[in-house]
């Protein structure tokens, strides 16, 4: 799978949310595309991940 | 030869600027040809823009704005007034983004913001000491119609939320993201992305303290998103928000939207 432009290994077919998660993201301070289309949040559990995939994760930092 | 002066196209037999400058003003006034103030005389072409300004007068209200807009590159103008750009949050990124959207004569700003102006603000933020206990949007309304009352302002003196999203922005082509919280940012984009299908946004993250400016940056991760900032640097205990970072951070924002505006889509 190809997460901000890096190919990683996906060890097995998981949900967003978990891959999220084991990558410690803090799942309200970023915004997720997956093969071009936005993820809304409430999704994330559900979405499961595949080798072909293509993930642009986005964390926000405070400031402004 | 069609040549526009001072925002009215005209039929002229003038060879040169300052030929024109000769018959229609004196000649101390200042000579802009197609978004360049001349000190030496050009020869005209057909469709150039001239702008003769005689400086410490007030010109007449049809003339002004385009004496405001004389040093933009031509055409320029014309394209960013049918722009329509919200702005989502008016502190340090906000308020000094409006102002330069304002400068160039965006044609409608919305101004969103739920807060007031005080004291901790005034070290990023353009507002000053007079305008201490105003809300925001009222505060940067007054400044901006004094920069440009050729453009149109609406302001919403609000907190944006999960269910107010898309009646705000509905509509314009572009949002502004300028929060300071990242919970805030993270659920505007999130939210305007899913719900508004042609809203371009354009955001920020990273430009706390007084690392280099070079590390600023324009970014597009993704389709419809673009990022501006270093990407890393938050606020945090020990560690600021200063004028010149959020500034430069807020130019790289407004230098997009021209961009977008004008059709350009790469960073």
């Amino acid at each position: 799978m190809k997460v901000n432009g890096t190919i990683i290994l996906l060890a097995e077919n998981t949900t967003l949310l978990n891959f999220l998660k084991a990558q410690s993201f803090d799942i309200n301070t970023i915004a997720v595309e997956r093969n071009g289309e936005i993820i809304p949040r409430s999704a994330y559990k559900n979405v499961i991940l595949y080798d072909e995939d293509t993930l642009e994760i986005v964390r926000f930092v405070g400031g402004g | 030869m069609i040549i526009e002066i001072n925002g009215k196209k005209m039929d002229l037999t003038y060879q040169t600027a300052f030929e024109a400058r000769e018959q229609i003003g004196n000649e101390t006034d200042i000579v802009i040809l197609n978004g360049f103030q001349i000190e030496n005389d050009c020869k005209l072409s057909a469709n150039d823009t001239l702008t003769i300004i005689r400086k410490g007068t007030m010109p007449k209200k049809a003339e002004l704005e385009s004496m405001m807009m004389a040093r933009h590159t031509p055409t320029v103008h014309k394209r960013i007034k049918k722009g329509k750009v919200a702005i989502a949050g008016l502190g340090g990124l906000g308020s000094n983004i409006a102002v330069m959207l304002a400068r160039i004569g965006v044609g409608e700003l919305l101004l969103v913001d739920f807060d007031i102006v005080e004291p901790s603000n005034l070290n990023r933020q353009n507002y000053y000491i007079s305008h201490l206990g105003m809300p925001k949007t009222v505060a940067l309304n007054k400044q901006l119609k004094e920069i440009n009352p050729f453009i149109k302002i609406e302001t919403q003196n609000k907190k944006v939320t999960e269910a107010n999203i898309l009646e705000l922005f509905n509509g314009y082509d572009i949002i502004c993201e300028a929060f300071d919280q990242p919970e805030a940012k993270s659920m505007l984009v999130n939210l305007a992305l899913n719900q508004l299908p042609n809203i371009k946004i354009v955001s920020a993250s990273g430009m706390a303290g007084y690392e280099s400016s070079n590390l600023i940056k324009t970014m597009k991760p993704m389709k419809r998103l673009y990022v501006c900032g270093d990407m890393e640097n938050g606020a945090e205990i020990g560690k600021g928000l200063m004028a010149p970072r959020v500034q430069i951070c807020a130019g790289h924002q407004a230098n997009l939207v021209l961009r977008l505006l004008l059709g350009i889509e790469d960073i």
